[in-house]
């Protein structure tokens, strides 16, 4: 149910990628560059419908694949462009090299991924395998739950990327959001221009006074002092996502943090979860509340840059903890959220906070259904082993004929 | 003893992988060369294939005219004396001296 924060917003019935486009045309960048893949289609599909219709200036290229895409997207943010996309899965795969080459450029790309499952087996439904793997790209992660969080996150990416000039993902998960009709307010698109301001990057390849070389090689001598370059501004990324957090709250009154604590302040057993599945659990989490049980979740909003020290000081308050990953990394020891979140707790257990015991669920993967029965058999077992009771296997799968 | 070059720092660099316009000047590469172009002057009949052919601006070009080689930065590829008209033959590569 979404609660009406602004009086100028309008209520209406659309998809999460209805209102990434929607956010895409308030914002107007000045090129967006895409290639079509289910399930983001939509998205510079309605954007490129709003081009045609002369409803936004930006100037649309359509290419041939997602290298491309990304590659032009470069090419023209170097130029000095506010520029935008949107991918998924297999299109997000394609972009690797390019992902790379945008974050070490320093280019504040922003884009749109629906989440979806990595082929093979050939699979278009939504999980966090595209996402994860990106994840040290070097790119700012936003995570969305809703179609409401798909939207209000676009607003506030393209100040955020360019504050940082660090590219950006906002991201939902593919059909579950992309596809499904939500009550979204959107925002008037005034408020929205105002909001985004206008990109100003310092310097720019089209600025033909100060003119330079970008992405020249870089060998033993000034690679590393580039790279450090990135890591430090992914290090010092959290305070500016936060303070555009801030200003989008006191301006259209909707709160947004790098995670949200849901029945947090007493729990003695909760999840951390990212994206649509935390609806689901947090419903678990009312019921069991209404029973007695301490029960409680976080789900991750800002994945990258991982606000590892935030989140082990919230979970260092608990007895036990499952992380639910919409990934698996093959790795043979736990998927990515479970291995940030037990690194971050590690880090400060070394500062002297106890411990949680944490277990790690893989669950969803490919739209695998996780449901009310799911969470309510992860709870019940995070309370067993609150009780005393064995941890049995650290990774579990669940939902899945083994 | 040259001083040693000063390295920037991560907080020196410009961020992004940039890097100024023009840096080339200052960078000589024509120590690389194992072959060098001589240009003959008394030959030259000023079509300037020369100039538009190699790849280094290393052709000097004065009020118009083909004045000579500039050895800092010529490489000695070679495409200006390939490419001079044969039966005009202005540029030959010889040798460098060790």
């Amino acid at each position: 149910m979404i609660k009406t924060t602004y009086a100028k917003g309008k209520v209406v019935a659309k998809t999460g990628n209805e209102v990434m486009a929607e956010a895409m045309r308030q914002i107007a960048p000045d090129v967006v560059a895409a290639y079509p893949i289910t399930p983001a289609t939509e998205i510079v599909q309605i954007f490129s419908q709003f081009v045609a219709d002369g409803l936004v200036p930006t100037e649309f290229v359509a290419v041939e694949s997602e290298h491309s895409a990304m590659s032009a997207c470069i090419g023209a943010c170097a130029a000095g462009a506010r520029t935008m996309t949107g991918t998924s899965s297999q299109g997000l795969a394609l972009m690797w090299e390019m992902l790379y080459i945008a974050a070490g450029l320093r280019l504040p790309l922003v884009m749109a991924v629906i989440n979806r499952a990595l082929s093979a087996p050939i699979n278009i439904h939504g999980d966090q395998s595209d996402t994860m793997g990106a994840r040290d790209a070097g790119w700012i992660q936003i995570y969305s739950e809703n179609s409401q969080e798909a939207y209000d996150n676009m607003v506030q990416s393209t100040r955020i990327a360019e504050k940082l000039q660090l590219p950006t993902m906002i991201t939902t998960d593919g059909f579950i959001i992309s596809h499904c009709m939500e009550v979204v307010e959107i925002l008037p698109d005034e408020d929205v221009k105002k909001f985004a301001g206008e990109f100003k990057p310092e310097r720019y390849l089209l600025d033909i006074k100060r003119p330079y070389t970008l992405g020249a090689i870089d060998l033993q001598d000034y690679y590393f002092e580039h790279r450090f370059q990135l890591a430090d501004a992914m290090n010092n990324a959290i305070p500016v996502i936060l303070e555009v957090a801030q200003d989008f709250y006191k301006t259209f009154g909707r709160k947004y943090d790098l995670y949200e604590k849901y029945c947090m302040d007493d729990a003695e057993v909760a999840l951390v979860i990212i994206g649509s599945a935390a609806g689901t659990a947090k419903v678990v989490v009312d019921d069991l509340r209404s029973k007695g049980v301490k029960a409680g979740l976080i789900k991750i909003r800002v994945f990258r840059p991982f606000p590892a020290k935030q989140l082990a000081a919230d979970l260092a308050k608990l007895k036990v903890v499952a992380v639910m990953d919409r990934a698996d990394s093959c790795s043979g020891a736990g998927a990515p959220l479970y291995t940030d979140v037990t690194a971050a707790l590690y880090s400060n257990a070394n500062a002297g906070l106890p411990l949680p015991k944490v277990v790690d669920y893989v669950y969803g993967l490919g739209g695998r259904d996780i449901d009310l029965d799911h969470f309510h058999e992860v709870f019940a077992r995070l309370e067993k082993i609150k009780a005393g009771g064995p941890i049995g296997p650290v990774v579990e799968y669940i939902n899945v004929r083994k | 003893m040259k001083a040693e070059e000063h390295k920037l720092t991560a907080k020196e660099l410009p961020v992004g992988d940039i890097l100024e316009a023009g840096t080339a000047v200052a960078f000589k590469t024509g120590a690389w060369r194992s072959i060098r172009p001589v240009w003959n002057a008394q030959k030259c009949i000023q079509c300037m294939i020369c100039w538009i052919s190699c790849p280094d601006t290393s052709i000097i070009v004065k009020d118009g005219k083909v004045t000579g080689i500039n050895y800092d930065h010529c490489k000695g590829c070679g495409i200006c004396a390939v490419e001079c008209p044969k039966k005009v033959c202005a540029i030959t590569m010889e040798a460098e001296k060790k």
